[in-house]
């Protein structure tokens, strides 16, 4: 079973990276871009009685920090 | 009186940080990240900057989980002094010792330069030998250094008087020009600038140095 985590920063919270990339998609000539927001993409490998529950807890120990980052788990 | 400084793989200013704490006066012993004890009688814990777990996933994140953090965390619940710098603030915010947390620099860019602080509060065993206001020159080399915390939590810190150091100049996007802040019992500070390469007349600078100077007399009669 494999579980893939999305963390992306929290609403509010700057993100240079992202505003980064968006200057440099202009600068390649793509208009209209207004926002850019750059996150992360993690895949568990998981034993098959895994639970959504225990995903969660490794988002809110390790790997989301829920003070700047927002989670979601997806199952695949 | 005695230091630990903790050292992780990829910490690099360990050393640097615990010839700091031997000039103070401190006896100092290394312990290492997989260790799950600090040496008997510990009264400060250091963290040191680096690049602790080569910054993966978040600067500091996988370094606030190690096995020794455990007992940092310990140590300060029980009222023990810990001091982080650079990326052992990163450290410290990530495991909850202090509030808030370190992000990408507003530039984006890794900034190594020495940059002038204000001592925004000499009420701390860090900051009590420097006048409230003071501006001292300290280097920061850091590329996440861009401190963030919600209103509430910066509306705390302020009205607690926890905020440590400022900078003068902001480097870096940190709210308030926030440089290094205190815990609520003041004996946990975490700062991105490092006091410890700017600690002794070797070199070149030693406004740093009060950061360590009466740590011994202090902590003998805390």
């Amino acid at each position: 079973m494999k579980a893939r985590v999305h963390v992306m920063l929290k609403d509010g919270v700057l993100d240079p990276q992202g505003e980064a990339v968006r200057h440099a998609l202009g600068g390649l000539g793509f208009g209209g871009v207004s926002g850019v927001r750059q996150g992360k993409v993690i895949e568990l490998d998981l034993a098959d009685d895994a639970t959504e529950d225990t995903v969660k807890e490794m988002c809110e120990k390790l790997l989301a920090n829920t003070v700047i980052e927002t989670y979601q788990i997806e199952f695949v | 009186m005695k230091a630990a400084v903790v050292v992780f793989p990829g910490s690099n200013c360990d050393r640097d940080l615990a010839v700091a704490f031997r000039n103070a006066g401190l006896d100092v012993e290394m312990v290492w990240h997989k260790d799950t004890a600090l040496p008997a009688g510990v009264d400060i814990v250091g963290i040191p900057g680096g690049f602790s777990f080569g910054d993966y996933l978040r600067c500091g994140a996988i370094a606030a989980n190690s096995p020794i953090c455990n007992e940092v965390k310990a140590h300060a619940d029980r009222g023990g002094f810990v001091f982080g710098v650079c990326n052992g603030f990163q450290v410290l915010t990530e495991t909850g010792l202090l509030p808030g947390a370190l992000l990408r620099n507003a530039g984006l860019k890794y900034i190594c330069r020495t940059v002038p602080l204000q001592v925004e509060t000499t009420d701390s065993v860090f900051t009590q030998a420097y006048e409230k206001g003071e501006q001292i020159n300290i280097p920061i080399a850091h590329h996440d250094g861009n401190y963030i915390a919600d209103d509430e939590t910066l509306a705390m810190l302020k009205g607690e008087d926890r905020v440590a150091f400022t900078y003068r100049e902001n480097p870096n996007g940190s709210v308030a020009d926030i440089a290094g802040i205190l815990s609520a019992n003041r004996r946990v500070l975490g700062m991105m600038p490092h006091p410890e390469r700017a600690a002794e007349s070797e070199h070149g600078n030693a406004d740093g140095q009060r950061v360590f100077a009466q740590l011994t007399e202090t902590l003998a009669s805390a």
